[in-house]
């Protein structure tokens, strides 16, 4: 609660720092830059005010009105409707953390059905109530590696395939701490094998994307064994949708999955908020942060929810909590949950197909033009990288005439991935626009 | 309340059982009867590692509360007891027996005098 200071208060403030006004505290800034006269034209009406905003909202162009094919860790996928129905419901939409849990009903048994299906999704044994979005998940599990070694192993070696943004979040969470990043520099075309080296039994975690960045599906039975050996855990951070048609990762041994879960009914959205996936084996349930809901009876031999688990350190022991972030994502948890059910395990899997089979429609088509070449050879998801015979900033520029948002441009990630583009295909692209894009991509290969 | 008169006792409510140059350690029955329901132990050292007196070795969560649990006296931990997080609710009842903690070799033995007796602990419960 916010209480503003009356003036008597704000008096006896001033008088006991030995000030006699407010200005006084701004006398060490330049005269010029101390509240300054706002150059600002009269006030306008409602009216206009929407016409000007509407103007100026009008220059964007949005996947509305571009066929995309840009991802890099965001997709344009279809929410149907009822997804943002349901969570514009003011119960859910206007609601804070449940402070008082068990009186909300409602959020517990969104977030257990959330969980639920999470777990199934990924093969482990529990998840959380999410985390902001995919980078702080990734975050996250390296915080519960190094706090469930207590502090006494100290290596993280992160896969060259991790998103970069997700790596820069990492690297962001444990500047000020003894945690060792390694792995990041192995080279691209040499697999998940390449970080086995890097495996020590001061090793906390080794880390991977599934598929990763590049879009490559790989195998990393090899590499978690090897971390297993060692003692160390892994994590598997996975883009859910992908989940519909692979493996998941608690079959081939992960102890940690995150994921990004935007691709689950979430929109685009100018890059958030987005939703930060987590979950565990059941033995490490007390290392990880946020909270579990449970269903149970009432004394009436209803069905009920509870919140079976909420770390206590995150309430009690501060200073020795994996995260100190208790805030989830409900709204996006829930939007989820919605598309999750909505669809079914089939209906999922469907989605997945449509990418999977419109993605590789693109990339043979692709791989057929002069001067164009996918560069990886590994399976891949809805994702694939090619060699363009140009800058791909340059290609992208004009791929904009054709009303086309090109795919993500590599060359700003990594060196040697110059001319290197990122291409994503959803369901919401048909084969028509996939042909358009490619006779595009054609034409614009050269100057 | 029961405070064993065997045993020694910090301020902190753990108690400490002498064996030779070996200590037991626990948590007393008032400690339990305060938390509540045990619903989990967990260790923060490893067997092999040396503390010293007032330091954190483990962690117990209630339905209530979570508090950790201190070293009474400087020491090497020679083992801990590995049933206890299967079975936290041997903390509310046997805390004396079943429920002992870790068993330590005491590196200097006049920081026992630091400690209370039985009447002394039961006296400052008392007061509480």
């Amino acid at each position: 609660m916010f209480l503003p200071h009356t003036d008597a208060d704000r008096e006896a403030m001033l008088r006991t720092i030995g000030v006699k006004k407010i200005k006084d505290l701004f006398e060490g800034l330049p005269g010029e830059h101390l509240f300054p006269e706002l150059d600002l034209p009269p006030g306008v009406t409602e009216m206009e005010a929407l016409a000007e905003l509407q103007h100026i909202a009008d220059a964007n162009e949005t996947t509305g009105e571009l066929i995309s094919f840009l991802g890099a860790g965001a997709y344009n996928h279809y929410s149907p409707a009822v997804v943002d129905s349901i969570l514009r419901r003011g119960e859910f939409y206007t609601a804070y953390t449940p402070y008082q849990p068990e009186i909300s009903q409602g959020t517990l048994q969104a977030i257990f059905e959330y969980q639920s299906m999470i777990v199934a999704l990924t093969g482990m044994d529990v998840s959380n109530a999410s985390h902001y979005d995919g980078a702080t998940a990734v975050a996250e599990a390296v915080n519960m590696a190094y706090h469930n070694f207590r502090g006494k192993r100290t290596k993280v070696i992160l896969s060259p395939g991790l998103h970069p943004h997700y790596r820069e979040t990492v690297h962001t969470y444990t500047v000020d701490s003894n945690i060792l990043l390694e792995g990041e520099e192995t080279p691209l075309d040499s697999g998940p094998e390449a970080l086995i080296p890097l495996i020590d039994d001061n090793t906390a975690l080794v880390a991977v994307q599934y598929p990763d960045f590049f879009g490559r599906i790989h195998r990393f039975r090899e590499l978690i064994e090897a971390a297993h050996q060692a003692g160390a855990l892994v994590a598997v951070h996975v883009n859910p949708l992908a989940l519909g048609l692979l493996e998941p990762p608690g079959d081939f041994g992960a102890d940690i999955v995150t994921g990004e879960g935007q691709s689950l009914g979430i929109p685009l959205s100018f890059g958030g908020p987005y939703l930060g996936i987590f979950a565990t084996r059941q033995q490490y349930v007390r290392k990880m942060a946020g909270r579990i809901v449970g269903e149970t009876q009432d004394a009436r031999c209803q069905r009920g929810f509870v919140l079976t688990l909420s770390t206590r350190e995150q309430h009690i022991r501060r200073e020795k909590a994996t995260s100190n972030i208790c805030t989830n994502q409900g709204l996006m948890a829930l939007a989820a949950a919605i598309y999750m059910s909505l669809l079914g395990k089939n209906g999922l899997r469907q989605v997945a197909e449509l990418n999977f089979h419109k993605a590789h429609y693109a990339a043979a088509q692709i791989a057929t033009l002069d001067g164009f070449e996918l560069v990886y050879d590994e399976p891949f998801f809805n994702e694939f990288t090619v060699r363009c015979p140009r800058p791909v900033a340059e290609i992208n520029e004009e791929l904009l005439s054709y009303d086309i948002l090109g795919g993500y441009d590599l060359g700003q990630t990594r060196a040697g991935l110059e001319n290197h583009m990122l291409i994503a295909v959803t369901e919401m692209v048909s084969r028509e626009q996939i042909d358009i894009f490619v006779d595009a991509l054609a034409e614009v290969a050269h100057d | 309340m029961n405070f064993p008169k065997e045993l020694k006792y910090t301020r902190n409510d753990e108690w400490i059982r002498m064996e030779g140059d070996e200590g037991v350690i626990g948590i007393t029955d008032y400690a339990q009867d305060q938390l509540s329901d045990i619903v989990f132990v967990e260790f923060l050292v490893d067997v092999g590692e040396s503390l010293e007196q007032g330091k954190t070795f483990a962690a117990v969560e209630s339905v209530k509360a979570a508090a950790e649990v201190y070293m009474p006296v400087s020491g090497k931990i020679i083992a801990v007891n590995e049933d206890l997080p299967d079975a936290p609710e041997k903390v509310n009842s046997d805390p004396y027996g079943e429920a002992w903690m870790a068993r330590i070799k005491i590196s200097d033995p006049s920081e026992l005098d630091d400690l209370l007796d039985a009447d002394g602990i039961a006296k400052l419960e008392r007061d509480h």
